[in-house]
């Protein structure tokens, strides 16, 4: 396995006591796209910081290439590409220079730098640009240069935080396609997101993530299989009073997997609408149905399932 | 999967230039590198940077007023003129600046918004490593901001300046310990002080040490404000001043050399080890 990350926990102690990630087993494999799904504050960002050597673990272990990354980290950070949330190219050099100086970090000579900068802007399609400076850049093309800068060094491993945070959907798709270039050059990746297209498109395999624990993990087809072969209806009701016979009803029919009563309505899980919806739009009238929504079978449904919420809430 | 598995694939190591220490030294050299070019991109803003202080201090203090009838309240000292006390002062003072400069700056901005401080961490080197290069090429800004005021100093006062080295060795000893511990200075402000307070540090640290660091006096001088004479041997400064002055001044009255050695390197150290330790804060969560 090319990432092992075994028993990892981050407590962090301030006057608030947040346990950020708590008892996190993955292991990766060579070449795989892997995601990791979950909400906003998951502990997706930390498990890729301690990771990646930038944040010490609280208990646990995580392997690169065999590498224990918090005995070893500069010899582990050899294996590792990050392009980090946010945008941190070196904003005095050109786009060219952050390529070139990258690989002079890593070793590389001169020539050798030189030749591999060239190579990735051609790569990434950024020649027009190498003189530019990161300011000058769109989210989109400074994401697009942190790619390249993160490969330039030819990890074993590339991690990828949230790499479509902000950008338009039309950088969003060049970006999908810079990742799944990477497929051919044989590196390991592993991304967080929050993005369930984006797990579901780019991943072999995937981590639904919550309160710093695994929750589901396989491909995005077996998680549908597993858990996801439902739709999920959220109805939004003007009043709750009298609610629970119509919930103990919905419960009660074969195809509703759960019906429940949420803050402001209802929410069903069933293995099929057909039938079901009139009945349920006609019972909720007398509640004040004033909105339905239905999201059909997906990584989306699986997700609802096994956390009980909307990754956007 | 062992480590040798892994080169097996055939894209880990291809281009890693080196295995073991090499590639430590690589890298050090390859961010010392990344400073160069972005220095020699701003050239002549860190010559003014670093020369206007002294230019304009020699200018006021050892020009104009040496020709002005009775106004020169400074050059009451006597024995030596003012030029000669305030040259190696002056080369303390540019050095702390340009140490700073080099150092606390860049580095608040890096550890600010833009986190890029978060891009050079990731270089195959041990975090003390990326610190200690920061104080490295900072103590090269400071011994050029150092040298230069050896020109003016020669060319600006009304009288000349008599400076003379005895010992070349000495001078290259405390410019290269002051140049460092300005650095180190430099780290512990960068990596302690809140970005946004970058300014008011200069007003109530920077300042005030340069004042009272034996600059515009030699130390020997205070002996007549006991407590003055006894409170400022708590400011790096200081040292910086009375070694610089043993070195290039020697005429002048200074401290032992000795003491002043030993007091640069312990500055050097506790500021090195106190802004190391600011640093693996901010950057290892």
């Amino acid at each position: 396995m090319i990432v092992e990350i075994e028993a990892l926990t981050k407590i962090y102690e301030s006057k608030l006591r947040v346990v950020a990630v708590n008892g996190i087993d993955l292991e990766l494999k060579q070449g795989e796209i892997f995601g990791l799904l979950g909400p906003n504050g998951a502990g997706k960002t930390t498990t890729i910081s301690i990771a990646t050597t930038r944040a010490l673990p609280t208990s646990g272990r995580v392997r690169i290439a065999g590498i224990d990354v918090v005995k070893h980290p500069a010899h582990a950070r050899r294996h590792i590409g990050v392009v980090p949330q946010f945008n941190t190219l070196d904003r005095s050099l050109t786009v060219y220079e952050n390529l070139y100086f990258h690989c002079r970090y890593f070793g590389f000579s001169h020539a050798h730098a030189k030749s591999r900068a060239l190579e990735l802007l051609h790569q990434f399609m950024l020649t027009e640009r190498k003189d530019v400076y990161p300011a000058q850049l769109s989210g989109g093309l400074a994401q697009r240069v942190q790619i390249a800068r993160a490969i330039a060094h030819r990890p074993t491993v590339l991690f990828l935080d949230e790499p479509s945070a902000g950008l338009d959907p039309q950088s969003r798709m060049a970006m999908w396609s810079a990742v799944e270039g990477l497929r051919k050059e044989g590196i390991t990746v592993l991304l967080t997101t929050h993005y369930m297209e984006e797990a579901d498109s780019l991943s072999d395999r995937l981590a639904i993530i919550d309160y710093g624990k695994v929750l589901a993990l396989g491909s995005p087809e077996e998680l549908k299989q597993t858990f996801g072969a439902h739709t999920v209806f959220d109805l939004k009701l003007r009043t709750h009073e009298g609610l629970e016979p119509v919930v103990a009803a919905l419960k009660a029919r074969p195809d509703v997997t759960s019906a429940e009563a949420t803050a402001d309505g209802l929410r069903v899980i069933a293995a099929s609408s057909d039938g079901l919806l009139p009945d349920m739009v006609q019972a909720a009238a007398r509640f004040g149905l004033r909105d339905l929504k239905i999201v059909e079978p997906s990584l989306e449904t699986v997700f609802i399932q096994l956390t009980g919420r909307d990754l956007r809430e | 999967m062992s480590k040798t598995g892994n080169r097996d694939h055939g894209l880990g190591n291809r281009d890693a230039g080196g295995h073991g220490p090499a590639i430590f030294f690589k890298a050090f050299f390859g961010l010392f590198l990344r400073d160069f070019r972005v220095l020699t991109r701003e050239f002549l803003p860190f010559l003014l940077r670093v020369g206007m202080q002294p230019l304009l201090f020699l200018f006021v203090f050892t020009f104009i007023l040496p020709r002005m009838a009775s106004g020169n309240p400074l050059a009451a000292g006597g024995k030596v003129d003012f030029g000669t006390i305030l040259l190696p002062g002056l080369m303390a003072v540019a050095i702390m600046f340009s140490g700073i400069a080099a150092v606390a700056l860049p580095l608040s901005a890096e550890f600010g918004i833009t986190r890029e401080i978060d891009d050079r961490v990731m270089c195959p080197l041990p975090l003390w490593a990326v610190a200690l290069e920061k104080v490295c090429f900072s103590a090269m800004q400071s011994i050029v901001a150092a040298l230069l005021v050896i020109p003016m100093a020669y060319y600006i006062p009304a009288i000349p300046v008599r400076a003379h080295v005895d010992n070349w060795f000495l001078l290259a000893l405390v410019l290269v310990l002051a140049s460092l511990l300005a650095g180190s200075l430099g780290l512990v402000i960068g990596s302690t002080v809140n970005p946004k307070q970058i300014g008011l540090v200069f007003s109530i640290i920077v300042v005030p040490i340069t004042f009272l660091g034996c600059v515009y006096y030699p130390w020997a001088w205070l002996s007549k404000i006991r407590w003055l004479q006894y409170g400022v041997l708590f400011n790096p400064i200081v040292y910086m001043s009375e070694g610089l002055r043993a070195a290039v001044t020697p005429n002048v009255e200074h401290m032992p050399s000795w003491a002043i050695l030993v007091a640069l390197v312990f500055f050097t150290a506790a500021l090195g080890r106190w802004g190391l330790r600011g640093f693996l804060g901010r950057v290892l969560s």
